[in-house]
């Protein structure tokens, strides 16, 4: 093992290895004889490290400038090729204190999203534009303008308004399109009608010179309607590319060895059957398989929901995502492709998201009565005034009004204004809804299934018993568990530094895999590990702890206790959920003590133990079945079917890659409160967006009967269409409104967040 | 009536290059990093270089 270079917060960390021809791939061309590379920098989230990272990295030689994306936590970097190699540039950047990894926007599909984005605002100006200068001139023609002024006001509308819904407007034709050709009505179809409408009989009033146009009415839409797309997008994209980022962060390769002995890395996704992979301590596994060399002990958390580490030698079978503690070892390769363990799991999500009915999000359902409720008042509008002898003419100006009045102009902006400020809201407490729909659901589930290990608890152990231990003996066995990975070994640090003692040095420490500890202390030995370890008999009752004997000399040795400890606020939660009247379930795969030990702690009913996946899967299969709407709150991988199968779920930051993948919404930070926060606020959105809806609906009920009775001008339209719009908007803001609960310590502590899970993929 | 004739044009004018000026914004990345560019205002680095 090489030496580490680099700390953070006086931990070292082994900065990122650029290996390979694979190396390539992240680098760009950015003129001649110059390259662009992207970093990844978590810990590059207050404004002193952009100022530190933009001065110093251009002061090495070969490096053409730096620019720090502080939103994103990225730096993008130019150099002179062949100057300086990007590795130099990685080794530096972790001297000065940040964990860079190179970043592929490709591969997280954030440019997608962009471009999306940018092709939305751009129409978003176009609309703005032309509404604009549209209004002017509607401005003059209303305060008087005749004959040929009024004419020409017109023609010059004309010109601005139908380049400009030709251009704005083609997000909302193409959704219709889609829809109509699937037989199916959504929102964008009365939208397309109405706007569409309003340009071509406004051309054809100004052609034969007529009074009313309805120009402004059909640009002023599309800039209102285009705000609330954008708005919609906004909220996807944010929470999109935060999870984006923790995926990209562990998206990670393995150390194969070749049949010559040499090693090359190679990302996860090129590993294959019947390769040799190398893992070191504190590695997950990046593939199935069988240990070939080494005995380890493994963290099976993740996959399992088992708290205590497992003993693995020669011949066990391992499987991808659990994480090697105690030695280095040798694996070859077993599954690859239909066979692991995930994607067996893998599998069994994407059955349970078939299973799942499409959720259809609550304006596309109103859309679905909307339209034909308007087109058969504009029909009976149009033979209403031919019966009554009106004329063609007359008739068909009065039954366009209609369609007009009643473009879902407020409609449309009523559920994504109420979402982007309920998402932002959650945003600043820690909580990323990926859409909206998901929000929508959340408030309308019943019942909360919590997962145990990483979910409800921190998935650290920490020392419960005994509390009045030695200074000696505690600074002693901290000092020899400082030479491990394993969590109780880092928990006695974690504890010794918490009561403020400094490790003692141990000498001459060997790991012995699967055992324990061991080291000198002044020509004592000492020992740290199993009961049988330090000699002692396996104790006849589980109570649902984990433990370590540490034994100096030939002392009687003394036995640490430790409890996977909860999340802040664990018990908190639970409580609020039941007093919103949610059912609130605990399903977990660790060993009936420690789960029912965690359910009495957190006052939780129902807890169900070593459940399975599968097992998982059917329960909460058996619950939607029953009719219950299940909100799922999982982290591991053994997690992801159940997750995939809730009406919704949330999953915490820390989760596995698949478990944040399924999940509907993830949760940054350490406490636990986050979720019942969540379900309160969209509980809230969700009452404000039909108070909304009422308020649309509303106006048409006022403005119908008189644009059926012909009474619609522009300058009317014009008005009721902005004032509607703008109440709907004022009313949405009212969810922001009230206390925003901060997700403990924002920012930094995600930031923690993520250095610890580089550290472990380091 | 005479003055519709040359301010018509310059209202258009002033407004198609607010439109032009912001596309080009969008294009040049100017909306990428909201929170660094509010930051980016109170740095020192604009002293000359010795």
């Amino acid at each position: 093992m090489t030496l580490p270079c680099c700390t953070i917060d006086g931990e070292y960390f082994q900065p990122f290895k650029l290996e390979g021809e694979d190396a390539d791939r992240w680098i760009s061309s950015a003129g001649p004889g110059l390259k662009r590379i992207e970093f990844l920098v978590p810990q590059a989230n207050r404004p002193e490290a952009m100022a530190q990272i933009e001065t110093d990295l251009p002061a090495l030689d070969g490096v053409d400038s730096a620019r720090v994306n502080l939103t994103g936590r990225r730096v993008a970097v130019i150099y002179r090729e062949g100057e300086i190699e990007p590795q130099a540039l990685i080794d530096r950047l972790g001297v000065l204190g940040y964990m860079a990894r190179p970043f592929d926007p490709r591969e997280t599909g954030l440019t997608k999203d962009d471009r999306e984005g940018g092709r939305l605002l751009r129409a978003l100006a176009v609309a703005g534009f032309a509404a604009s200068n549209v209004m002017l001139l509607s401005v003059s023609v209303w305060s008087g303008a005749e004959d040929a002024t009024r004419d020409l006001f017109h023609w010059l509308s004309a010109m601005i308004a139908l380049p400009a819904v030709a251009y704005a407007g083609r997000p909302f034709f193409y959704s219709a399109v889609n829809a109509l050709r699937l037989g199916r009505v959504n929102m964008d179809v009365p939208i397309s009608l109405g706007v569409l409408l309003a340009s071509l009989m406004s051309l054809f009033q100004t052609i034969n010179g007529e009074e009313h146009a309805y120009f402004d009415a059909s640009v002023t839409l599309l800039f209102f309607l285009l705000a609330g797309r954008y708005l919609d997008h906004l909220m996807r994209a944010r929470a999109r590319s935060a999870i984006a980022q923790l995926v990209s962060l562990s998206s990670e390769g393995a150390t194969v060895i070749a049949a010559d002995g040499s090693r090359r890395y190679v990302p996860a996704r090129e590993i294959k059957a019947g390769m040799t992979v190398a893992v070191a301590a504190g590695d997950r596994l990046p593939a199935d398989g069988l240990v070939s060399e080494g005995i380890s002990d493994m963290d099976r958390s993740l996959l399992t929901g088992e708290s205590a580490p497992e003993a693995v030698r020669p011949g066990s079978a391992v499987h991808a995502g659990e994480l090697n503690l105690t030695a280095p070892i040798t694996v070859e390769v077993m599954a690859a492709g239909n066979d692991t363990f995930l994607s067996e799991l893998v599998r069994l999500m994407s059955a349970a998201e078939q299973g799942q009915s499409r959720y259809i999000q609550i304006a596309d359902r109103l859309a679905r009565f909307y339209s034909p409720a308007v087109h058969t008042l504009a029909a009976a509008t149009l033979t209403g005034w031919l019966v009554l002898g009106m004329g063609w003419h007359a008739s068909i100006m009065a039954a366009v009004a209609v369609l007009i009045i009643t473009c879902p102009c407020a409609l449309g902006l009523a559920v994504p204004a109420v979402q982007v400020v309920a998402s932002g809201r959650l945003f600043r407490s820690g909580v990323m809804i990926k859409d909206g729909a998901a929000l929508e659901k959340l408030s309308g589930v019943d019942t909360v299934i919590f997962d145990k290990t990483g979910t409800l608890t921190k998935g650290e152990p920490q020392l419960v018993s005994p509390l009045m231990v030695s200074t000696e003996t505690l600074t002693l066995a901290a000092g020899l568990a400082r030479a491990s990975k394993h969590p109780l070994s880092q928990a006695l640090v974690r504890e010794a530094a918490k009561r403020g003692l400094t490790p003692l040095t141990v000498t001459d420490i060997a790991e012995h895999p699967g055992l324990g500890l061991s080291g000198l202390y002044q020509g004592e030995k000492l020992r740290l590990g199993s009961r049988a370890w330090c000699g002692l008999e396996e104790s006849p009752e589980d109570k649902g702890l984990l433990e370590f004997a540490f034994r100096r000399g030939a002392n009687t040795p003394a036995v640490f206790q430790f409890e996977d400890a909860l999340r802040p606020e664990a018990a908190e939660t639970v409580a609020r959920l039941k007093q919103m009247g949610l059912a609130v379930h605990l399903l977990s795969g660790d060993r009936e003590a420690a789960v029912s030990r965690v359910a009495a702690a957190v006052a939780i009913d129902t807890a169900v133990s070593r459940a399975s996946p599968q097992a998982k899967l059917a329960y909460v299969d058996a619950l939607s079945k029953a009719g219950k709407k299940v909100l799922m709150v999982g982290d591991g991988i053994n997690d992801a079917p159940a997750l995939a199968a809730g009406y919704t779920s949330m999953a915490p930051s820390s989760a596995s890659d698949i478990g944040r993948t399924a999940a509907e919404t993830v949760w940054m930070g350490e406490s636990a409160a986050a979720v019942a926060e969540a379900v309160k606020v969209a509980r809230r959105t969700q009452r404000i967006a039909k108070e909304n809806f009422a308020l649309a609906v509303g106006y048409n009920v006022l403005a119908v009967p008189l644009a059926m009775a012909g009474l619609v001008s522009p300058l009317v339209a014009a008005i009721a269409m902005s004032t509607s719009s703008i109440i709907v908007i004022a009313n949405a803001l009212r969810v922001g409104l009230g206390e925003a609960p901060r997700a403990t310590a924002p920012g930094a502590k995600s930031g923690e967040a993520d250095t610890a899970r580089l550290r472990r993929a380091a | 009536m005479t003055g519709l004739l040359y301010l018509i044009p310059v209202a258009l004018f002033l407004g198609g290059l607010g439109l032009a000026a912001f596309i080009w914004s969008l294009k040049a990345g100017q909306y990428d990093d909201l929170e660094g560019a509010s930051w980016r205002i109170l740095q020192d680095d604009d002293e000359p270089k010795p």
